[in-house]
C-alpha cells in the first residue's frame, strides 16, 4: 500500500516569546523539533507498513532547514521525503498549506492513505488534515487513536469524539489525523538507519513542480491575515503564602469565605 | 466552480442521483453537464462519480462580499439536548450581529424530533432565525453529510459569519466546510469582534499559549472561525423570545455517506456532570504519589461539592480517564473556583484554566509557574495541608 505522511517542522512552543517593543516573535535561538503528533503519525504508518508492506513517502512544506525534519523521518522508517520549498510558499495559512500539500499529493501520483497529526504545537489550528482530505475528496478521520485495521478496501480506526470513543469505517483512500496514544514512545533511529537514511531519496519541489493555481500559495492565497501578534495579558499578582500545613488550611479557607461569593456555607 | 470532462464522462448519471441542488446537473446528449448558477459546489457528484470526470476548481476568494449577511452560529447537538457551547456562541453572536446591524441565526441538523426539542432554547438563548434540515442521515454525525448540507445552506442564504464550537466535532466539520468551500477559517478563538471595517476581528491564542493573534478575513465570505468552550459568556435565557423558523430540505443520499460508525463508547467516568459544566474543580497533577492518593482530592472535592481533575501527566499514567484532562490537549474550564494541588503549572495547563473565578494553587515548588496565575499561592506539601483544610471545612459547615 502506499502511505504519505504529512509533517511540520515546529518550535519548542515551551520557549517561544515575544519581543514586546517590536510586538513580534523572537524565533532566534529557538531549537525546532518534529511535531509530536507527526511524530506519532509517522512511527504509526511504518508500524503498519511492517505488518503489510508498502511504501511511505513523508512529505513536509517549509523553509530549506525543514529537511533536517524529514531526515528525521527517514531515519525513523520513510522510504522517501519531498520538501515543498519556495518563496511562493511563505506565509501560508491552513488553506493554502491545504492547497499546496494537495498539489503536492496530486504529483505524488496513487495513494491508500494519508496520515497527519491532528494537530500542530505551534498553531494548534487542527485545520490542515480536514481541508487537505476536502480539497483531494476523500474521506477524513480526525482524532484517530488507533488504526484497528487496514485493507485493500477499508481502514477501521478507533477515534475519540466529544462524549468519548467511537470504532469507525472508512472507504479508501482517506486521510488520518492522529493523536499520540498516552503510552507512546518514538523509535529512535540507531547508527544504521541514520546511515541508511543518507541514502534514500529526498526530493525537492518548488512551485514550479506543481500544476496549482499560482495565484492560491503563500501570504497572497491565503484566506486569513493575521494582524497583530501580542503576549497574553498578565493576570493581576496573587497573594503567596508559605505558613503551617494547620495555618495554610486556615487561610485558604478564609480566603474562600472572603472571596468565593458563598461557594462554601 | 465545477468542472466535468466530457471525455470521462459515461453519463452513468450517478452523479445527478446524489447532487442536493435540484436542476445542476442535468444529462445532454451521452454526458453530464452542470449549471453552474443552481451548482452549490457541495462536492457530492465528485466523490461519486466513477471516472473522476468531475472536478471543482475552488478558489479562496468570494466574488462579491457584499452579498453575505447575517450571523450564523452552528448549533451542534448532543443527543436531544445542545451542546453548552451553543448558548455561548449564540451569545457572542448576539453582540456581533447587533454591532453589524443584522439577524443572529441557529442553523441545525438532526432529526425532526430532536430538532423540534431545541428551537425554544434556541429562541431564547438570542436566535431572531433558525435554520433547520431535518433527515434521518443526520442522526449520527458524518463529517460528509454535514459538509455536504451546511455547504449547500451557505450557499444558499449567504451568511457574513458563521461560528462552530471547538469542539471535537467543530474542529471537524469546519474546516471541511471551509475548504469545501474555498474559505478562510480560523481555529479556537477566545475573542471575536467587529472592527472599523466591520470584518470579523477573531484573537485566538498561539504557540501553546505564549503568544496572541489577531486574525481577519477580509476576502471570503461566510467568515468562519471556531470557538474555544467556555470563554465567551451565554445571555440569561429570554423564554418569551420567538425566532422565525425556516426548515430548509437537503437531499442527501446515503451513498455519499463514506463513513460508518461500528461502535460507540461513552466515557463514564462516574460523574453527572463533565468537568467543563462543573463549578468547582479540584485538580491533581504530577505532585502526586499514586493513583490512590486521588482520594484525598475526591474528599475535599466531596466537601466543597466540586468535582476532581487532573493535568495531562496524569492521564498518560492511566490514573485519570482523559475526560477528566484540563488544559490545552484536554477540557478548557471556567468554574467559579479552580483548586490544584501538585500541579506544577505548564503553560498548556494554565491556558486551559485562565477564565477560572478564583485560582488556588497548592505546591511544595515556591517557584511553581502555576503561581503566576494563583489568586492565592500556598506553598507546601498538599499532603499535610490538603487533610487540614477537610477538616477546617467540615468543622464549619
Amino acid at each position: 500500500m502506499k502511505f504519505i505522511v504529512c509533517v511540520k517542522q515546529v518550535p519548542d512552543t515551551s520557549e517561544v516569546e515575544m519581543n514586546e517593543e517590536t510586538g513580534t516573535i523572537i524565533r532566534e535561538g529557538v531549537p525546532t523539533t518534529l511535531n509530536p503528533f507527526d511524530e506519532f503519525a509517522l512511527n504509526e504508518a511504518v508500524r503498519i507498513r511492517e505488518q503489510i508492506g508498502g511504501e511511505i513517502t513523508a512529505l513536509s512544506m517549509g523553509p530549506p532547514q525543514v529537511e533536517e525534519a524529514l531526515r528525521k523521518c527517514l531515519a525513523i522508517g520513510a522510504d522517501r521525503a519531498v520538501l515543498l520549498t519556495d518563496s511562493a510558499f511563505a506565509g501560508s495559512d491552513t488553506w493554502s498549506t491545504s492547497y499546496t500539500l494537495a498539489e503536492a499529493i496530486k504529483v505524488l501520483g496513487e495513494f491508500d492513505l494519508i496520515y497527519c497529526g491532528q494537530q500542530a504545537v505551534d498553531g494548534d489550528t487542527a485545520q490542515v488534515g480536514p481541508e487537505l482530505a476536502r480539497l483531494l475528496g476523500i474521506p477524513q478521520l480526525t482524532y484517530v487513536e488507533k488504526i484497528e485495521e487496514l485493507n485493500e478496501d477499508y481502514i477501521i480506526c478507533k477515534k475519540e469524539v466529544d462524549e468519548g470513543y467511537q470504532r469507525i469505517k472508512s472507504s479508501l483512500p482517506a486521510l488520518v489525523a492522529c493523536m499520540p496514544a498516552p503510552d507512546f514512545q518514538t523509535r529512535i533511529p540507531n547508527v544504521m538507519d541514520v546511515m541508511k537514511a543518507k541514502k534514500k531519496s529526498l526530493l525537492t519541489w518548488g512551485k514550479d513542480d506543481l500544476a496549482g493555481d499560482p495565484e492560491e500559495y503563500g501570504l497572497e492565497g491565503s484566506p486569513t491575515q493575521v494582524i497583530k501578534v501580542y503576549p497574553p495579558p498578565q493576570t493581576g499578582e496573587g497573594i503567596k503564602i508559605q505558613e503551617s500545613p494547620e495555618e495554610s488550611a486556615k487561610k485558604i479557607y478564609e480566603f474562600l469565605d472572603a472571596r468565593g461569593g458563598g461557594l462554601i456555607c | 466552480m465545477l468542472i466535468i470532462d466530457e471525455n470521462k464522462c459515461t453519463g452513468c448519471q450517478k452523479c445527478i442521483k446524489v447532487c442536493p441542488s435540484e436542476g445542476a446537473l442535468v444529462i445532454k446528449g451521452k454526458v453530464v453537464e452542470v449549471d453552474l448558477n443552481r451548482c452549490t459546489l457541495c462536492s457530492a457528484c465528485v466523490s461519486i462519480c466513477p471516472v473522476d470526470a468531475m472536478q471543482i476548481k475552488r478558489k479562496a476568494k468570494t466574488a462579491d462580499t457584499s452579498a453575505y449577511a447575517d450571523v450564523w452560529v452552528f448549533a451542534e447537538l448532543d443527543g436531544e439536548k445542545l451542546k453548552p457551547v451553543v448558548a455561548e456562541l449564540l451569545g457572542k453572536g448576539r453582540e456581533l450581529a447587533e454591532n453589524l446591524k443584522q439577524n443572529l441565526a441557529a442553523v441545525v441538523l438532526g432529526r425532526s424530533l430532536e430538532i423540534d426539542k431545541c428551537l425554544d432554547k434556541l429562541a431564547a438563548q438570542g436566535a431572531d432565525k433558525i435554520y433547520t434540515v431535518a433527515d434521518e442521515i443526520f442522526a449520527d454525525y458524518s463529517t460528509d453529510a454535514y459538509t455536504y448540507a451546511l455547504s449547500s445552506l451557505i450557499n444558499r442564504h449567504k451568511p457574513e459569519i458563521l461560528l462552530f464550537g471547538a469542539t471535537h466535532l467543530g474542529r471537524d466539520l469546519a474546516p471541511a466546510v471551509a475548504a469545501n468551500l474555498g474559505l478562510g477559517l480560523t481555529a479556537d478563538c477566545t475573542g471575536l469582534s467587529i472592527n472599523e471595517e466591520g470584518l470579523l476581528l477573531q484573537t485566538r491564542p498561539a504557540f501553546g499559549g505564549n503568544v496572541m493573534a489577531d486574525i481577519i478575513c477580509p476576502n471570503t465570505r461566510p467568515q468562519m472561525a471556531t470557538v474555544r468552550p467556555n470563554v465567551m459568556e451565554a445571555l440569561a435565557p429570554e423564554p418569551e423570545r420567538t425566532a422565525e423558523i425556516i426548515s430548509e430540505k437537503v437531499k442527501i443520499e446515503e451513498d455519499i455517506v463514506r463513513t460508518e460508525i461500528l461502535e460507540s463508547f461513552f466515557s463514564d467516568d462516574g460523574h453527572e456532570i463533565g468537568i467543563e459544566e462543573a463549578e468547582i474543580i479540584i485538580t491533581g497533577g504530577r505532585g502526586l504519589a499514586s493513583k490512590d492518593d486521588f482520594s484525598l482530592l475526591e474528599e475535599l472535592a466531596d466537601a466543597l461539592g466540586g468535582i476532581v481533575g487532573c493535568s495531562r501527566p496524569i492521564v498518560e499514567k492511566g490514573w485519570m480517564p482523559k475526560s477528566r484532562q484540563v488544559g490545552q490537549s484536554g477540557k478548557t474550564v471556567s468554574p467559579k473556583l479552580y483548586i490544584t494541588c501538585g500541579v506544577s503549572g505548564a503553560i498548556q495547563h494554565k491556558v486551559g484554566i485562565r477564565n477560572s473565578d478564583i485560582i488556588i494553587a497548592i505546591n511544595k515548588d515556591e517557584n511553581a509557574p502555576i503561581f503566576e496565575l494563583a489568586d492565592l499561592a500556598v506553598v507546601g506539601d498538599l499532603y499535610e495541608i490538603v487533610p487540614e483544610l477537610i477538616k477546617v471545612i467540615k468543622s464549619k459547615t
